[in-house]
């Protein structure tokens, strides 16, 4: 993994972090835990706690995007047995920031599909940062497809910042492509649950993000654009003041999707983040996984697609005018 | 709005040599047309429905003329039309959204960016929907995919074909967040449907179709046409710039760059719509 990135937040955390781990050195050579390692151990608790129960919506975007952050494959490795990843769109190529794959979970066998960002500097230029092109939706509905065939339910873990902007992507048709995936999904006969893991930048998430259950872990965020395109659009340019108020006005954290009825459910995260404890993190995803498969059972297909079109069919907030009623999805009526 | 998109683009046509642009219309008696340089007397390019008699640019058409080019006369029954938007985030830039929503209102006369009813092209039935550039750049939030979806479902019902007419700027609209996202899947879901029950859906991409828009109904007809020369694509030069630093080759995001690289079944000029979407509906009927 990449060397921890420090989150501008964090400043006491990190400095208690290292006076404990002094301490906890010279306490390991004198066998003793002293009362001061304790007294520690209990305010950095006590700090992160409450650091984390109010992030603002910037700093949450921070704890999404921080470099040791669990990714896809990092799940992959911790929750599931025998991933057997599959490779290639069959047009055009292999795309490495969308990864496709069968799994093991238990007894239950899967289809796995997920961003990847990487984590070390290489890793992360093959994997254009979690940025998908075209052939990545290509295959990822190509994977989707096949589970459909062999009955086998998707699991998709978006973790993307946006699809890729450029000109292969342009020219290869990634607006097609999403907008095919969107078409796919919809009414794919078999069952989807899909987790916001890190990341859900906009077209790009949304490309492996319609399912019949949708969670998103705690400190996650999912919004239209990312905040940085939106303080570039409307506070004309994106600045270190800008951002955050971009951020907040997008409510783009997993309380807000929550309240606002675009996920059904918030998986809480380890103490200070996902990054600070990658396999409590990952026991977390697998029991959500597992309830959800077990809740969802083998559906009757075309009862699986009309309740998959019913749970989106009221996501949005307007008014009738004359009858003066409001429709809203969730719990944000007003 | 998916990517960072590019600034809102003004309507094209909104630069009136004199006078104020309103709704996108300019107001003068001249206009200057993009296409060609050459100043156009608005009258000519009115009475061809904004097309420039020179070059034959297509200027932006309003919805509600885009209703009288489209459809038999007088033959369009509007749906939905009391649906108002409200502002879920309590949205605020530098302009509440509430304010936006207001000024946008009142200078359009429109409640939300989408139109959408039924209607006859050349005595066929059909369900309409269309998304008009001038009100917040056409962008999707919850009222218009609350219409379309709603259109979608009447075509699915009364087993007639679909016409989409798109033109957003905007795609997905951020000032209503995560919302605007989940009209694409929302929309999307409808189509899907309507797919399924064997409906025909033609998807018309007029100047400009970008963002959330073209990465979901707008790409997702069983046809695709598009007017010449229009701006389509997903992410702005703006954002594109931003992330490779590459100048973007001439014609990029046009409709014949799309025709080129098979995303475009047709591009039809605008006088030719109503008889190209006729042939394909009776092509396809059932
Ligand atoms: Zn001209």
């Amino acid at each position: 993994m990449a060397s921890p990135a420090r989150l501008p937040f964090e400043e006491d955390i990190h400095e208690l972090e290292s006076l404990l781990l002094a301490l906890e050195l010279k306490s390991a050579k004198e066998l003793s835990a002293s009362e001061e390692i304790l007294r520690i151990r209990k305010e950095l608790a006590r700090i992160k706690r409450l650091k984390y129960a109010n992030l603002s919506a910037w700093e949450t975007v921070l704890v999404s995007r921080h470099g040791d952050r669990p990714q896809t494959m990092d799940y992959i490795r911790m929750v599931f047995e025998d991933f057997t990843e599959i490779h290639g769109d069959r047009a055009f190529g292999d795309d490495r920031a969308l990864r496709c794959g069968f799994a093991r979970l238990g007894e239950h066998k899967l289809m796995v599909i997920g961003h990847q960002k990487g984590h070390t500097l290489q890793e992360r230029q093959e994997c254009m940062y979690g940025c998908a092109h075209p052939e990545g939706y290509r295959k990822a509905m190509r994977a989707m497809t096949l589970a459909a065939k062999f009955r086998l339910p998707v699991l998709c873990m978006i973790d993307t910042p946006g699809a890729f902007p450029g000109i292969g992507s342009e020219e290869r048709g990634i607006a097609q492509l999403i907008a095919d995936s969107l078409l796919q999904m919809a009414t794919l006969p078999t069952p989807i649950f899909c987790v916001v893991i890190g990341e859900g930048g906009s077209g790009g998430a949304l490309g492996i993000g319609i399912g019949d259950r949708v969670a998103m872990l705690e400190h996650a965020y999912y919004s239209v654009i990312s905040p940085e395109g939106c303080a570039g659009i409307l506070w004309k340019a994106a600045t270190e003041l800008t951002r955050p108020l971009a951020a907040e006005a997008l409510r783009l954290t997993s309380r807000h999707c929550l309240r606002n009825g675009v996920i059904d459910e918030v998986l809480p995260e380890p103490l200070g983040g996902a990054h600070r404890d990658p396999r409590e993190m990952a026991n977390t995803l697998k029991n959500w996984a597992l309830r959800s498969i077990r809740e969802t059972g083998r559906p009757d297909t075309t009862d699986l697609i009309d309740k998959r079109f019913a749970k989106f069919r009221t996501m949005g907030v307007f008014r009738e005018a004359g009858n003066g009623s409001t429709q809203a999805s969730g719990l944000s009526a007003g | 709005m998916t990517q960072p998109q590019r600034q809102p683009i003004e309507p094209d046509s909104g630069r009136a040599v004199s006078g104020r642009p309103k709704r996108g219309v300019p107001e003068g008696l001249w206009l200057k047309c993009p296409g060609c340089k050459a100043t156009v007397f608005r009258k000519d390019s009115e009475d061809s429905f904004n097309i420039c008699p020179e070059c034959q640019y297509h200027f932006y058409l309003p919805a509600e003329a885009r209703i009288r080019q489209m459809l038999d006369e007088e033959s369009f029954e509007e749906w939905d039309s009391h649906l108002m938007p409200c502002d879920p985030l309590e949205f605020k830039d530098r302009i509440p959204y509430k304010d936006r929503l207001e000024s946008e209102q009142a200078r359009t006369r429109m409640p939300d960016a989408a139109v959408t009813g039924r209607g006859y092209i050349r005595g066929r039935q059909v369900v309409v929907g269309i998304t008009d550039f001038a009100f917040m750049a056409g962008s999707m939030g919850s009222v218009v995919g609350e219409k379309l979806c709603r259109a979608v479902e009447a075509a699915t019902r009364l087993r007639l074909p679909l016409i989409i007419i798109s033109g957003s700027g905007g795609g997905a609209r951020m000032q209503e967040g995560i919302l605007s996202l989940m009209q694409m899947a929302k929309v999307s879901a409808a189509l899907g449907r309507f797919g399924k029950a064997g409906g025909l859906y033609i998807s018309v991409l007029t100047n400009p179709t970008m963002g959330g828009v073209a990465a979901s109904f707008a790409l997702q007809g069983d046809i695709t046409l598009a007017e010449p020369g229009a701006l389509i694509g997903f992410a702005g030069k703006r954002t594109i710039w931003n992330t490779v630093r590459l100048e973007l080759p001439e014609g990029f995001q046009t409709s014949e760059f799309l025709l080129q690289h098979g995303f475009v079944d047709r591009i039809v000029h605008r006088r030719d719509l109503r008889t190209e979407v006729a042939r394909l509906i009776d092509y396809c009927a059932r």
